[in-house]
């Protein structure tokens, strides 16, 4: 019995080695991409990594610059890490993108008139679609209240009815 | 009011269909350019032969650049289409050899051809960058006073050529009368 106990024991304490000799060693793998390049401080290194998170990669479609591994995402971080070097705010390094790569670049679009639509376009939908479930609703509903009501020839045997009956 | 209630859904309903069924078919990796009606970015950089070149090499009339890897297999696509177009002299043909190494790219072009001028060497991507590349092929139609008017992203083939390069050229030389 207490064999098998220390048995157990043992092989979750080799099973917890192992886990944490694997994640030890995959993290710093996962992170090598963005840590190649070194700033002066931390404030540096958080907008590097907001403006790598929010840019999007133009060759890959769907990628941020820091998930791609595409050529042109590897320049444009080396760029963005150039520019912030030099002191260049965020505004100036997104205004940079935007001269080159327009409003793709951006997940978040700039409010232009090119992209009004893209910002105000749902909101449209959005007001027609409850337009149009208002009247729906409101006909159906008067058409119930007019199939409720009786004329004056169904009123008028009603009445004699009523009175028949006492 | 029956009427109009029937068909302006109906109507919205296949204005949408029609909108996204064109969707189907648009290429979603064509990004418009921010560098049409732009002038030429500046530079100054080595050809792959080692000459240093600027903005002043450039020629003063209309011609194409076209940015290529000897890396890039798509460019050996169009390759023989550049070959025609500068051994008949039509129009003359800058390369941009983007993210490459001057060996490879120099070997490329004795191996299958060289329909370039020269070809500027943007080995770290930067000029490309300035250009707002994001991939060998593409390529640029610039004007004589080297204003960018037309960008073609992917292969340029004899039907992109007919189809899209003629007519443009054709307007800009009508512009230049």
């Amino acid at each position: 019995m207490s064999l098998a106990v220390a048995s157990f024991s043992l092989s979750t304490a080799a099973r917890w080695a192992f886990l944490f000799l694997a994640c030890s060693a995959s993290l710093p793998v996962i992170y090598a991409q963005v840590d190649t390049f070194e700033f002066q401080t931390e404030e540096q290194q958080q907008r590097f990594r907001q403006l790598s998170d929010e840019l999007r990669c133009p060759m890959c479609q769907n990628t941020n610059l820091t998930g791609s591994s595409g050529g042109v995402a590897e320049d444009l971080r080396r760029e963005i890490h150039r520019m912030i070097m030099e002191g260049m705010t965020n505004e100036e390094i997104e205004q940079f993108m935007f001269e080159r790569y327009g409003d793709f670049i951006f997940y978040k679009p700039r409010l232009r008139m090119e992209t009004l639509f893209l910002w105000f376009g749902p909101l449209i939908f959005l007001v027609i679609g409850g337009a149009a479930a208002f009247v729906i609703s409101r006909r159906a509903q008067q058409k119930e209240r007019k199939a409720s009501e009786l004329d004056d020839a169904q009123r008028e045997k009603l009445q004699a009815l009523l009175k028949a009956q006492g | 009011m029956g009427r109009l209630a029937f068909f302006l859904p109906v109507s919205g309903f296949i204005v949408l269909a029609l909108l996204l069924w064109r969707g189907l078919f648009l290429d979603p990796k064509e990004l418009p350019s921010m560098l049409i009606d732009k002038p030429m970015p500046e530079f100054q950089l080595p050809t792959v032969d080692g000459d240093t070149i600027s903005n002043a090499n450039l020629p003063d009339q209309i011609f194409l650049l076209n940015v290529w890897g000897s890396y890039c297999l798509p460019c050996l696509v169009e390759h023989p289409t550049f070959m025609r177009l500068s051994e008949e002299g039509e129009i003359p043909v800058i390369g941009v050899n983007y993210k490459d190494q001057s060996e490879l790219a120099r070997s490329w072009l004795e191996t299958n051809g060289n329909p370039f001028a020269f070809s500027i060497e943007d080995s770290n991507g930067r000029f490309g960058i300035d250009l707002g590349v994001y991939g060998a092929p593409e390529t640029y139609l610039v004007d004589s006073e080297g204003v960018i008017r037309y960008r073609h992203v992917s292969v340029l083939d004899e039907r992109v050529w007919a189809e899209e390069f003629l007519p443009a050229i054709a307007e800009l030389r009508a512009e230049d009368i």
